[in-house]
């Protein structure tokens, strides 16, 4: 049985349609990629599941139940942790702080709360950034954090917005071998990525966005040589000569 | 704790109890409690705006509803004082999350907008209920003194323990809140309520925590008011500029921090009472030219407040 389905997913503001009737499903265990141009409607997806927008119209379930209506932290409290495009630490708090805050709705004691916490910043490699204030970190190391805080949440799906987007080319591989051993972790991943080397490389299957619309969804081999996808990305011209 | 902070501890608490052995004028005992009561009042607002990132403007509707509260079921029902002041207490609370559960949708400074509007709306009630003495305001009869009647007369002192055990309280209770989830959650919101909503912190729900903690606090400062001056118009227990007042000194003295406000408190309070003794009588407001240049000064060169300034002196 599925983990996350999405049925008939419409979301629009005013004029723009920013996702048309998505349907799909996330099994669990899998990596599922979300790819797109620009615009797609990927961020505004991941906002209608984890309960930022509520949708026009279509269902969510996850696990069976119903997610439309809840809000972020009800969805969040169900099992769903997630990351953010625009990097949102708390950043005027610790590096723990920012993990510790995650961790306290399983267990509120600080002190507990601590050291769980410190477990999750050596999974990520920030064990030895726990007392700098998070204003403090570079671009990959804030990606690390907001991995470590979605983690401390204990959730059993985990949605990723842009993990290498804005880092630099050396910090990439680490970040996928990271996402590597989540999978290993028993985690369900839904993962939105431009990169395609890291996304052929990490996804079990493709889900590609264009308008709102999904275009093509399968193994990942077979949705890079859709035509529909490369005239999204490239335009007309380059899919006619392929 | 550090031999330093047990030094400085026992220092302070020297100092405080010795407070009515040195403040012999009524004019310098009047200053100490007014140092003490606000800086309860600056404490109580840093719980909501300091830790939780919400900025009220309008809290001094927290402050009459505990002034108004005691001292009217006193008049009308002879309740003590003291009841008076759970009253008053669990009726600012009751009020602050009808207030918050609408204001709170609205982020930055649209809340602070709506809180002056609110503050303003009640301060206008107020003004025409003539249940509560509108405009005309409302006064005590005198009792002779005692703990009971929380009036003292002879001796002034009783009020100065007395507000001193609401400022402890309140600085205990905000310590207690900077170690525990609560505290930490509302530090979370007011650095960023998305991301806290993110890890399953319901946000809304502990902003108005956090403004049930700060509005009792500043409604038992009320109801101490009340019984201190024994006389209350809805000009003097309710304006804006006590809103303001209260902002002020927790922000000159450092936001979001155990000491700040009432450190601001026990500089700004004593230093608007000298500028004004000084330079008051010339008519031409030069104290308040001189307190806004201080107020400046502090904003643009020390943003952390004196507290952050103290920080630093210290070396950390």
């Amino acid at each position: 049985m599925a983990l996350l389905t999405l049925e008939g997913v419409s979301k629009r503001f005013g004029g723009v349609v920013a996702n048309h009737a998505i349907s799909f499903e996330v099994r669990p265990g899998e990596i599922v990629g979300l790819i797109g141009p620009n615009g797609a409607g990927k961020s505004t997806l991941f906002d209608v599941v984890t309960g930022y927008y509520r949708p026009d119209a279509g269902r969510v379930a996850f696990g069976g139940r119903d997610l439309v209506g809840l809000r972020p932290d009800q969805v969040n409290r169900l099992g769903i942790g997630r990351t953010f495009q625009k990097l949102r630490p708390f950043r005027e708090m610790t590096v723990l702080e920012n993990v510790m805050v995650a961790v306290m709705q399983h267990a509120p004691q600080p002190a507990a709360a601590g050291e769980e916490a410190l477990g999750y910043l050596e999974f990520v490699g920030l064990a030895g950034k726990g007392s700098v204030h998070a204003r403090g970190l570079s671009t990959g190391e804030r990606k690390r954090l907001e991995l470590a805080r979605a983690l401390a949440t204990r959730p059993r799906l985990l949605m990723l917005d842009e993990v290498t987007g804005g880092v630099d080319q050396k910090t990439i591989p680490g970040l996928v071998a990271l996402i590597g051993r989540l999978r290993e972790r028993g985690l369900t991943l839904v993962v939105i990525e431009h990169n395609m080397r890291v996304i052929m490389a990490l996804a079990d299957r493709i889900v590609a966005l264009h308008l709102g619309e999904v275009i093509a969804e399968g193994p990942p081999a077979e949705v890079v040589r859709d035509r529909r996808l490369i005239e999204a990305y490239l335009g007309g011209a380059y899919a006619r000569g392929a | 704790m550090r031999r330093s902070t047990v030094l400085l501890v026992a220092a302070l608490a020297a100092l405080v109890l010795a407070v009515p052995l040195l403040a012999r004028l009524p004019y310098h005992r009047d200053l100490v409690i007014k140092v003490l009561l606000f800086g309860m009042l600056a404490q109580a607002w840093n719980i909501l705006a300091g830790y939780c990132g919400q900025i009220s403007l309008g809290h001094a509707v927290f402050f009459g509803t505990g002034a108004y509260t005691s001292t009217v079921l006193q008049l009308e029902a002879g309740l003590s004082p003291w009841l008076g002041l759970l009253g008053g207490v669990l009726l600012a609370v009751l009020l602050s999350q009808i207030i918050g559960y609408p204001c709170f949708r609205l982020r930055g400074h649209y809340f602070a907008i709506a809180t002056i509007a609110v503050g303003e709306i009640v301060q206008t009630l107020a003004l025409n209920w003539e249940a509560i003495g509108a405009a005309r305001g409302l006064s005590l009869p005198i009792r002779p003194d005692s703990l009971a009647a929380f009036q003292f007369h002879r001796s002034k002192y009783p009020y100065y323990y007395i507000v001193l055990g609401l400022l402890l309280t309140c600085l205990a209770v905000s310590a207690w809140i900077e170690r525990s989830r609560v505290g930490y959650y509302f530090r979370a919101i007011r650095e960023d309520p998305e991301a806290a909503a993110s890890v399953g912190i319901p946000v809304t729900r502990y902003k108005l925590i956090a403004m049930a903690f700060s509005a009792a606090f500043v409604a038992a400062g009320g109801t101490f008011y009340a019984q201190y001056v024994l006389f209350l118009d809805p000009e003097s227990a309710m304006p804006l500029s006590l809103s303001i007042l209260i902002c002020l000194l927790a922000v000159v003295g450092g936001v979001g921090t155990l000491w700040g406000p009432v450190l601001g408190a026990a500089v700004l309070i004593p230093l608007s009472e000298l500028t004004r003794v000084q330079f008051g009588g010339t008519g031409r407001a030069v104290d308040l030219i001189i307190y806004g240049a201080l107020l400046t000064a502090v904003a643009v060169y020390q943003p952390a407040g004196l507290a952050g300034l103290l920080r630093r002196a210290r070396g950390r």
